[in-house]
């Protein structure tokens, strides 16, 4: 055996080498196996956030759902979806899309209340239905809340994927097995390392879209 | 005109918050729900463009029951202003002046030059077209919140309390630029306050509600004054409403003396003189353009030089012919010979004075119409 390869060369070996466990393959499946129930969730959580606050007895019920959900330890939510979809990306993201409809939903709600009464009262005078009234006035006054909830969401799903390597399904995760099995430490920095970077630049994707979807708050802060 | 016929509003849990309303708000006039906290102003309000739904009675504007209206189309066709002014913080300015053309299907660029104009109509600077609501005062919010009921041209104004929230200064001039909007603009408005200077400042008809949504009264103003319909509408109206009711009186029965004013330049001895051909110890001092400077007693001066120099005295003045009597009377009380100045509205030259007698000849008629002239309900 020759001299261990050094934490960088280990990385440029093991980048786009058409292998199973290419690095650049894992970065893509951890991309899509946390981003995905992301975008699921907030598809899910809109509605069931306008259900709670359309009809208040709903909330807690719902809150409390949501809450036992999150308590779940992700692990063996995996292991039950293994029995159930096998060893495909689904195992993942679908236990994903649960915990982060767990924090979308509150954010949602707590959003949607935050529009003060009197501008959703003036939007009904002004003569908005109730449709545009949601669309124009509520979803964006609300966007805010969902946005802030939307990045910790982000964040926790980028580092909860690599808990799915346990179960053969962790993207970036794998490395962190990888290491393990070589008793080598290069392949776990990089996986912390890609994982980090992965979360710092979806969080800050998500601050500036927050900054161009609610220019009214930037200019609050400033003004 | 708006008619409230037989209307009565009574909320789930059984509170009766308007019973049995019979009214009507007349085209081109404000009339004024005035009331305590409580008595329904809101809720009658709101059954106009149907945010709330009357239970029993119809509400029709001119003519036509409003249940038959879609809601959101009746309420494109209503202005309308809150305490709060309820603009959306997410929205410029001019987006939220924009926002029934908006929804009428106007074209963006219309909307948004209308809004322009309504901006500067309100008495707003046009760089404040770009802000968000929050950078704006309180008083230049509601200000955006009359533009904005303006927007689309509306026969008919509600407004709920729209200047309860902000400062007393603010809120006068915010009546001012209400009235002189009317003036050019001739709406149909509903004004709800718990006001009564208000409601009296700004109604042609002011309706007095009790607590359980009655109507205790509907009356002019200065009828309301006057007549008040029973113990609870003259007790709401408060203490000094014969004084109050001196505002809508004009100042053409006061007798004006054209003898008590002095040029400033006569020596003392003229004054002396002239004072007492007057028979009155006061004389009006006036510069050389005839507007007033200050009272002197010629009698307590020493006898030579001119009035020139001399300590002049504090005087009150009044506009003749457009001042009610209540200002004459104010104008008298603020200066120590008890007489109010009558100045021209234009150059504001001296037209006369009131003197103490002539005040109380006018105080005697105006009283003598009470109870005659002024309809209770009318
Ligand atoms: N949604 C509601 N449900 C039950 N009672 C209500 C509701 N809205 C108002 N009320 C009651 O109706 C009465 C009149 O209210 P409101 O019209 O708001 O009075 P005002 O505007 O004169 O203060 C009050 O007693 C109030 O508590
Ligand atoms: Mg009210």
């Amino acid at each position: 055996m020759g001299e261990e390869p050094s934490i960088w060369e280990y990385f440029t070996r093991n980048w786009s080498t058409g292998q199973p466990g290419s690095i650049d393959t894992l970065l893509g499946d951890h991309i899509v196996m946390s981003l995905l129930p992301i975008v699921a969730a907030l598809a899910f959580a809109i509605p069931i956030g306008l259900a709670c606050v359309r009809w208040r007895l709903l909330y807690q019920p719902t809150a409390g759902l949501v809450n036992i959900i999150y308590a779940l330890p992700s692990l063996a939510l995996f292991g039950v979806f293994l029995a159930v979809t096998g060893l495909s990306q689904a195992t993942v993201i679908i236990p994903l899309t649960f915990y982060a409809v767990a924090v979308l939903v509150p954010a949602v709600v707590d959003g949607l209340r935050s529009v003060p009464e009197h501008v959703r009262q003036s939007a009904v005078a002004m003569g908005f239905t109730p449709l545009r009234r949601l669309t124009r006035v509520e979803l964006p006054l609300a966007a805010p809340v969902v946005l802030a909830g939307l990045r910790v969401a982000a964040v926790s799903s980028i580092s909860l994927v690599s808990v799915g390597a346990l179960v053969g399904m962790g993207g970036l995760g794998y490395l962190f097995i990888r290491a393990w099995q070589i008793d080598y430490f290069a392949p776990a920095i990089v996986g912390i390392v890609g994982i980090v970077l992965l979360a710092l630049i979806v969080d800050g994707i998500l601050v500036v879209s927050q900054r161009l979807l609610t220019p009214w708050v930037r200019a609050r802060r400033s003004g | 005109m708006i008619t409230f016929d037989g209307v009565t509003k009574r909320y789930a849990d059984g509170t009766v918050a308007v019973d049995d309303l019979h009214l009507e708000a007349p085209t081109g006039e404000i009339t004024v729900f005035v009331g305590p906290s409580g008595c329904g102003k809101t809720t009658s309000l709101r059954m106009i463009n149907r945010m709330i739904d009357a239970t029993h009675g119809t509400i029709s504007l001119d003519g036509v029951d409003v249940r038959t209206i879609d809601p959101p189309t009746l309420r494109r066709g209503i202005g309308y202003v809150i305490q709060q002014a309820g603009l959306f913080p997410h929205r410029t300015i001019v987006d939220n002046i924009a926002t029934v053309p908006h929804l009428l299907g106007w074209s963006r660029k219309k909307a948004r030059a209308h809004a322009l104009e309504l901006l500067d109509r309100v008495g707003l600077a046009p760089e404040l077209a770009g802000r968000y609501p929050f950078q704006l005062s309180g008083g230049q919010q509601q200000r955006v919140g009359v533009a904005r009921a303006l927007a689309a041209d509306p026969p008919v104004l509600l407004m709920d309390e729209p200047f309860s929230a902000v400062d007393p200064v603010v809120r006068t001039s915010l009546q001012d630029e209400l009235l002189r909007l009317q003036a050019e603009l001739n709406k149909t408005i509903v004004f709800v306050t718990h006001d009564i200077d208000e409601a009296i400042k700004l109604g042609d008809r002011v309706a007095v509600l009790r607590v359980g949504g009655r109507l205790a009264q509907v009356a002019a103003p200065a009828a309301l004054l006057s007549a008040p319909a029973d113990e609870f509408v003259a007790e709401f109206l408060g203490r000094d409403r014969g004084i109050r009711r001196l505002s809508f009186v004009s100042d053409a029965s006061l007798r004006l003396r054209p003898d008590l004013t002095v040029p400033a330049s006569s020596p003392v001895s003229e004054a002396a003189g002239r004072a007492a051909s007057a028979q009155s110890p006061w004389l009006a001092v006036v510069d050389a353009g005839d507007r007033p400077l200050g009272w002197v007693n010629p009698a307590e001066l020493p006898r030579d030089g001119t009035l020139e120099g001399v300590r002049l005295l504090p005087y009150g003045t009044f506009v003749h012919g457009r001042d009610s009597l209540r200002t004459a009377l104010d104008a008298a009380l603020l200066s120590p010979s008890g007489c109010a100045i009558a100045v021209a509205e234009d150059g504001g030259a001296v037209v006369g004075v009131a003197t103490r007698e002539s005040l109380d000849e006018a105080l005697a008629l105006a009283a003598s119409d009470v109870g005659n002239g002024d309809p209770a309900n009318g």
